[in-house]
């Protein structure tokens, strides 16, 4: 059977040893080049998802397919191989503090690289430079030396998503990239990862829980409400029903006008340059 | 614990207490002072012994003020200078050896059977105070510092290897899960997500223990596992108080430097 998905979870379960039932038969399909933004409230197994798709967090049952593959049942080996090509973006943006930034983003390159050599930090010529453009399209030249936890959070997010794109992954995963962030940065950092995306022809599955920042950059929306599916469409047709769906009763209507007005202002700014 | 007041309406707030029954509170403060009068009317005091030793201890102070380093200094000298290499030795090899144990002790990055068997054997270790293993590696080994060093190693290694285990518990979850997810083998995850995380503490740990060995070794001369801990003992069982105030300067001043040089270090690293 040829899959015509990249990625096709089905009736994935993850029951925690607390008994804890995070995901109950989830079942989702990813296409390539798709920006899918998961939302849902805290707690509906969003993290949990994610991190079953490259198997951070051992699923209990049902199957992921990548490519054709199903990381459920691989071995070790195989499944470091198969973790090379996903890329991951953290929360608190999991940078190993105490090593630099060039560190940091060669880091991900640590499953093409023998352990040896990793270990006198012996990349090859070809992967230092496109580290340096990584980081030179992020805006990072200059703090290539610096030690990550000198940065702002911003930038630290930055390191973390050039990190996961020197991993020359097909598949991004992303796990609540702003939860930590500003708005403005939050924005920037959004918009950045989006870019690249598109530029690197990767698909997308990023946890938020921002509906607006959603709506704003994904293609398609999936809102997840105690480990299952509940909502699956475009942004545009996310409506107030649909966030009472996902997240339930509130009144959705309060606070959007003015939300609406700062996205006017906001229009213009680029992605800056870091000061 | 909020509690409702009648007369001005205001609500108080009252910490809860750990035991909430006060009649058990008082039962437990009860036995408490019950036990210590027991206790105390089972200690004999000796107060004619103690007169005995009082004069005792003028003498050996005599002893102490006016040192005499020369006329066992040849003694002295190589007691002291077994103990730095004793202290050595078995500071830098035990390192090779905790370094691995604490990882396999550390339940974040290892499967649970490799988990259980380093923390049996840390447990084991570090169950064994330093002086009977010391005498179990004299009877072992015979006489000499080849004993004293191997007991000071495994001494450290349960030091180390236990409160590196415990730091290497407490790290960050996150780099470790995102060095993980780049395909990384267990022991990049290691080189990369966990070392740079304690490689400070680790310094701090192995300079603190070698401080600790220095002093050790001094104690284990006098179960015979070499140092200058056994002249110590020769020249107090000869009642020669002035070579033993002698030693006791020089142990004295060894610990100071050894504490003033690794405090430095420190410093300098952290």
């Amino acid at each position: 059977m040829v899959e015509k998905h990249m990625v096709s979870i089905s009736n994935l379960v993850k029951k925690y040893p607390s008994g804890q039932e995070a995901l109950k038969g989830v079942n989702l399909e990813v296409n390539a080049n798709e920006i899918l933004a998961l939302i849902g409230p805290s707690g509906a197994g969003k993290s949990t998802l994610i991190r079953c798709v490259n198997r951070l967090v051992e699923p209990t049952s049902g199957k992921i397919i990548i490519n054709g593959i199903d990381v459920c049942t691989l071995g070790y080996k195989a499944l470091r191989m198969q973790r090379r090509k996903i890329g991951m973006i953290f929360q608190e943006y999991a940078l190993v503090d105490r090593l630099t930034v060039m560190e940091n983003v060669l880091s991900g390159q640590l499953g093409y690289t023998g352990t040896f050599k990793s270990i006198f930090r012996k990349f090859p010529p070809d992967v230092v430079d496109s580290a340096i453009k990584l980081l030179e399209r992020v805006g990072l030249l200059d703090y290539v030396d610096s030690r990550a936890d000198q940065l702002s959070g911003g930038q630290r997010q930055r390191v973390g998503i050039a990190r996961a794109l020197i991993q020359r992954p097909d598949l991004l995963l992303v796990d609540e990239p702003t939860a930590s962030l500003d708005p403005k940065t939050a924005r920037q950092i959004m918009r950045l990862i989006v870019e690249l995306v598109i530029e690197y022809k990767l698909a997308v599955i990023i946890n938020i829980h921002d509906v607006q920042l959603a709506q704003m950059f994904a293609q398609r929306i999936v809102g997840l409400r105690d480990g299952i599916v509940v909502y699956d469409g475009t942004p545009d047709q996310v409506d107030n029903s649909v966030l009472t769906e996902i997240y339930g009763e509130e009144d959705w209507d309060q606070g959007k006008k003015r939300h609406a007005q700062e996205e006017d202002d906001d229009e213009d700014d680029d992605i800056d340059q870091v000061e | 614990m909020i509690v409702q007041t009648s007369v001005d309406g205001l609500r108080a707030w009252k910490k809860n207490r750990a035991i909430k029954s006060p009649w058990i509170r008082v039962l437990i403060l009860l036995v408490i002072i019950a036990y210590f009068i027991l206790a105390s009317q089972s200690v004999e005091i000796n107060f004619e012994r103690i007169r005995l030793g009082l004069s005792r201890i003028g003498t050996m102070f005599n002893g102490f003020l006016r040192p005499d380093f020369l006329s066992r200094g040849k003694y002295i000298a190589d007691g002291v200078l077994e103990s730095v290499a004793m202290t050595i030795v078995a500071s830098s090899i035990c390192l090779f050896l905790a370094v691995p144990l604490s990882l396999g002790a550390s339940r974040n990055i290892v499967p649970l059977p490799i988990y259980l068997v380093c923390r049996v054997i840390l447990m084991i270790v570090r169950s064994l105070h330093v002086v009977v293993i010391g005498i179990i590696f004299v009877i072992m080994l015979g006489f000499g510092p080849l004993a004293g060093v191997l007991t000071l190693m495994l001494n450290s290694v349960g030091f180390i290897g236990k409160l590196l285990a415990e730091d290497i518990e407490n790290i960050d979850k996150e780099p470790l899960e995102a060095i993980r997810a780049t395909g990384a083998s267990w022991l990049q995850v290691v080189v990369y997500g966990v070392w740079p995380q304690i490689s400070t503490r680790f310094i701090g740990l192995a300079i603190y223990r070698a401080d600790i060995n220095f002093r050790q070794s001094t104690i284990l001369g006098i179960v015979g596992a070499g140092g200058i801990g056994g002249v110590l003992d020769t020249a107090m069982g000869r009642y020669d108080y002035r070579t033993a105030g002698a030693i006791l300067l020089v142990i004295i001043a060894m610990v100071l430097v050894a504490e003033y040089i690794s405090s430095h270090i420190r410093r300098r690293i952290v």
